[in-house]
């Protein structure tokens, strides 16, 4: 009896490992690949993506009738060619992404160790903090902030880093409370090692796989906030070809050329899956570390 | 009146540390001169290992240590701020702890945990260092230290990673060895090995050594001079000759008696045991710890009981005279 549910339960329990690997696999060839793009996006485009052309606009993409070599994705409504646009596009999503996770990885890493290894009173003060930032609505306030101040990308990136920091203190909190009452956090005390050392050198290395998950889920939440807000007109100001304005501007073409809508969108999912399967991978991989 | 110990390392007269309303350690005396293999004895929950944190100022956050004094080498180690303590620590005076397993962390080599020490107290640069890791390795008895030097923690075995942590705390050539409870967790035959390592290490360094262990056996064989802790006092203490030959204390010979010893416990009579738990002593307590568990109570051990002497170095804390087993046999 039980030697027949074990052969049953077999294939299912391989598919899995292996289905988890693959996915990892491919969520970092989209990262890789975005990053060679990013870097090497001047050797990459055809055209300048600033360029306008009035009499080429909205030509369609090469698997389209009526298209043009030159442009294999197209041209957009003001005749810019739409393939080196993506290709921009890509810097300043991943400049965005990167920027703004360092940013809030520093508040949020910071404010999660101090309360979580103190306690006390220490922790109080950093739980009300976290609370207090998770009862701002994301969205409205950096719609206020960027209303203000104005639309820049600096600006972007600052507000979207010092507002997602939550998650990072939340994560590096509870897992610093884990980690202070090993008995090597007692040993270096007795060997001598400052308060510093401590946080920076024994706790934060211990802790350190947990929050490489946390930042790419960060990741994936600034590139898609930046969208939106860019998409609300109040991101990355024009003519930057971020993704998400991209979308904007072509909304109103969408049923006739719909290829520049799609275009964006299809971009802007494929990179945040990608970050989302290599942060699960990530997670797999450096859970089964931990277990050692 | 206490044990007189000439030019000790360590001294503490009368340290107490309490958490909230309960009292961890009441009024503890004790010295360790160099050279000397001071062992502290007890059961679980007696206030061994808080007596050695107090010492090197490792208690939790609020917890507060009150002593008449507690000095290091003539040092006065209660008036030092925190960074002068930790200047200390791992420097001139180490500490072993009980698991092996978890004392290590794991996201660095041996190597550079145990040449951090020595950079951050000697100043000296990582290849020194790790010479110097290398060779104390080599000395608690672990071959091929140059590949050792280079794993995780997670790559040893437990016998193994308690002699690195052995070796680290002699990175610096301490002064005073604080071991709390260094075998507990490791298999008998490892225990035995590593026992004798840190005697051997003691002996050659002359080292002052602080050895914790609620194994009477471990004592016999260890150490110069004991000292018996019950409920956060230290209540019987002595050299090592005194104290077995003697045992004063109700507890210390309701300890001895826990022990078969060949030859001279009969087969087929059942072995000493003590009934009941350590009790928890509140604030205020004031008498005997021992009163409820011991079968010669009288209704004068609820009072202050004075601290006598059995002859020698050989103190007790009893209202029972020295020679009181023989007065009861007679």
């Amino acid at each position: 009896m039980s030697a027949i549910v074990i052969v049953q339960s077999r294939p299912a329990r391989r598919w899995l490992p292996a289905f988890r690997h693959l996915a990892t696999m491919l969520g970092a060839v989209i990262i890789g690949a975005a990053v060679l793009v990013a870097i090497f996006a001047p050797y990459l485009t055809p055209h300048d993506p600033f360029a306008q052309d009035l009499n080429q606009r909205l030509i369609p993409p090469v698997w389209m009738e009526g298209s043009q070599p030159t442009h294999l994705l197209g041209t957009d409504q003001i005749g810019r060619d739409y393939l080196s646009r993506l290709i921009y596009g890509t810097r300043i999503s991943m400049l965005i992404g990167v920027l703004t996770v360092i940013t809030s990885g520093v508040i949020g890493i910071t404010l999660g160790i101090i309360g979580g290894f103190y306690g006390g009173r220490t922790d109080d003060v950093v739980m009300f903090l976290i609370t207090c930032r998770l009862s701002i609505p994301l969205i409205l306030v950096a719609l206020t902030v960027v209303a203000l101040v104005g639309s820049s990308l600096a600006v972007v990136i600052l507000t979207l880093g010092l507002l997602l920091w939550d998650r990072f203190a939340v994560v590096a909190r509870t897992t610093a409370m884990q980690v202070r009452n090993l008995d090597y956090i007692a040993a270096a005390q007795a060997a001598g090692a400052s308060r510093l050392h401590i946080l920076l050198r024994e706790v934060l290395p211990n802790i350190a796989n947990h929050l490489v998950v946390v930042a790419t889920l960060e990741m994936a939440l600034a590139i898609l906030l930046e969208a939106a807000l860019s998409f609300l007109g109040l991101g990355v100001p024009p003519p930057l070809p971020s993704w998400g304005l991209m979308i904007a501007e072509a909304k109103e073409y969408m049923f006739f050329s719909p290829w520049v809508i799609i275009t964006p969108g299809v971009a802007l999912f494929v990179l945040v899956l990608g970050i989302n399967l290599l942060g699960d991978g990530l997670r797999d991989l450096l859970g089964a570390d931990m277990r050692r | 009146m206490t044990p007189v110990v000439p030019d000790p390392v360590l001294s503490v007269a009368n340290l107490r540390v309490s958490f909230g309303q309960t009292e961890a350690v009441r009024g503890v005396t004790l010295a360790v001169a160099r050279g000397e293999t001071h062992c502290l004895v007890g059961e679980s929950g007696c206030g061994k290992s808080v007596t050695a944190l107090s010492v090197m100022n490792l208690l939790p956050r609020g917890i507060a240590r009150t002593a008449d004094h507690l000095r290091f080498q003539g040092q006065d180690l209660l008036g030092m701020s925190e960074r002068q303590t930790a200047r200390l620590r791992g420097d001139k005076m180490a500490m072993i702890f009980q698991e092996p397993m978890t004392s290590l962390n794991p996201a660095y080599t041996i190597g550079s945990q145990m040449s951090e020490v020595f950079e951050r107290h000697r100043g000296a640069t990582r290849r020194q260092a790790m010479d110097r890791a290398a060779e104390l390795l080599a000395r608690v008895g672990i071959t091929a230290p140059g590949m050792r030097l280079g794993q995780y923690p997670h790559q040893l075995s437990g016998g193994l990673r308690q002699r690195v942590m052995i070796a680290m705390a002699l990175m610096c050539d301490p002064e005073l060895l604080i071991a709390d409870e260094p075998t507990t967790a490791l298999d008998v035959t490892v225990q035995a090995q590593i026992l004798r390592l840190l005697q051997k290490l003691q002996q050659e360094l002359g080292l002052a050594l602080l050895l914790i262990t609620h194994d009477l056996g471990v004592v016999a064989r260890m150490a110069q001079r004991v000292s018996v802790m019950y409920a956060g006092e230290v209540i019987e203490t002595g050299t090592v000759a005194e104290v077995f030959a003697a045992p004063t204390h109700p507890y210390t010979r309701g300890l001895l008696d826990c022990i078969p010893v060949p030859g001279m416990t009969r087969t087929g009579e059942p072995l000493g045991n003590i009934p009941g738990v350590v009790p928890r002593i509140p604030l205020g307590f004031i008498g005997c710890g021992f009163r409820d568990r011991c079968t010669l109570a009288m209704p004068e051990c609820a009072q202050t009981v004075p601290l006598r002497n059995a002859g020698g170095d050989h103190f007790y804390l009893c209202r029972l005279p020295p020679d009181w087993k023989r007065a009861a046999a007679a």
